[in-house]
């Protein structure tokens, strides 16, 4: 079988040091992406497991299996947790959780809990789509924009760049500082489109890198002018799959004068993160 | 808080946005549109809080330069219906 490019890296995590048994909530997110899927379980709103995976062809499925993932190991069970949200684009078909949320509020939540409460502007690069949010220092949403028109400058567009180049996507972002000047930005972001552009690219002898940084450079730009109309606060933050790739978020600091802060956490775990404490107060809310 | 709906694209900006701060959720702006393109739905941005509010349906999100074009003639344009039917004054269009 052939090398697959786009792949990356699923995996799972916990934190050996927590006793989960002497906790007094135990609450969990999961968030379905089109593209990936992380469950969080937490207790007393400290992260204790994770998993982070790619979504299959079922929801349900994709969820029980992030779930599942995350508990493995741990001796936790899914009926020890106590609330359950769901979020992200197959919230509604996560057969264990008490609760749906929008994953625009669960960034923003998770968002304040993963680069502290000075964070106004979330910018969230999923998997099909791209939001920017403004938030208060409660990790409130003030304000959002969506750009769902299509899958340009999205984690699912690096994956197929990066399978037609043959360059595994956690490689993209470096390789694309690989050139000896900047070159324009590929025209379009337009998946098909990006497609035919970086295959006539090559032909005409362009190296790989170059091709990458004028992908790289055009995805920065169109998530921009998305930024752009609603405006960027201080302080700034990515949050979703390509927060990782520093091909279009060193572009993107660029434009947009502003470093974005860093987080210890995985940036794809912001809407799961969110979704858990989400859990926690409404199970509170509830027990009151 | 003000969530936008819609998109830019090369001819301009076109996006409904409702501010959810000032929308009740009476569903005066969904009977008053015509072409189906607002709905009700649970104000998911602060689940601690809840309600309804007034949003544009996914189907329109996409398309709502088309969608809302026959409200929008060219010359002679009177105030949208969906703006005019909104007392609390929580929707603006950004065209
Ligand atoms: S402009 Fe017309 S079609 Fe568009 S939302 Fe308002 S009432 Fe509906
Ligand atoms: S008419 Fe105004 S207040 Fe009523 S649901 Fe529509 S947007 Fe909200």
């Amino acid at each position: 079988m052939s090398q697959e490019y786009w792949r990356w890296k699923e995996y799972n995590w916990r934190d050996e040091k927590i006793d989960w048994k002497a906790a007094n909530t135990i609450t969990a997110g999961v968030d379905v992406g089109s593209v990936s899927s992380q469950a969080v379980v937490m207790t007393d709103g400290k992260l204790f497991a994770y998993s982070n995976m790619r979504t299959g062809s079922d929801s349900p499925d994709s969820a029980r299996k992030a779930m599942d993932w995350a508990l493995e190991g741990t001796g936790m069970k899914l009926e020890h947790i106590k609330y359950v949200v769901g979020t992200g684009y197959g919230r509604v078909n996560v057969p264990f959780a008490q609760k749906a949320i929008t994953e625009i509020a669960c960034h923003a939540r998770g968002g304040n809990m993963m680069y502290g409460p000075t964070v106004r502007t979330i910018l969230d690069m999923g998997g099909q789509d791209c939001k920017a949010i403004h938030c208060d220092e409660r990790g409130k949403v003030t304000n959002f924009l969506m750009n769902d028109k299509c899958a340009a400058g999205t984690g699912r567009g690096m994956e197929v760049f990066a399978d037609l180049l043959a360059v595994p996507v956690e490689e993209v972002g470096e390789l694309s500082f690989e050139v000896d000047e900047e070159p324009e930005p590929v025209s379009s972001t337009c998946v098909v489109f990006a497609k035919s552009e970086a295959t006539a690219l090559l032909r005409q002898g362009w190296p790989k890198s170059k091709v990458l940084a004028a992908y790289c450079s055009a995805m920065a730009h169109r998530v921009y002018t998305l930024l752009e109309r609603i405006g960027v606060e201080k302080d700034f933050a990515i949050t979703g799959g390509i927060a990782k790739n520093v091909g279009v978020v060193r572009r993107l600091e660029k434009e947009v004068g502003m470093k974005p802060l860093t987080s210890k956490y995985d940036t794809q775990i912001a809407g799961a993160i969110g979704a858990a404490l989400f859990a926690k107060a409404l199970l509170e809310k509830s027990r009151k | 808080m003000l969530a936008n709906y819609g998109y830019k694209d090369g001819s301009g900006d076109y996006f409904i946005t409702i501010d959810t701060g000032k929308c009740d959720g009476c569903g005066d702006c969904i009977s008053a549109c015509p072409n189906g393109v607002l709905e009700i739905v649970e104000n998911e941005f602060d689940p601690l809080e809840g309600g309804q509010i007034a949003a544009v349906s996914e189907e329109h999100r996409k398309k709502i330069k088309y969608s809302c074009a026959p409200c929008k003639p060219t010359s002679g344009r009177e105030k949208l219906p969906c703006i005019s039917a909104c007392e609390p004054n929580a929707i603006t269009h950004s065209w």
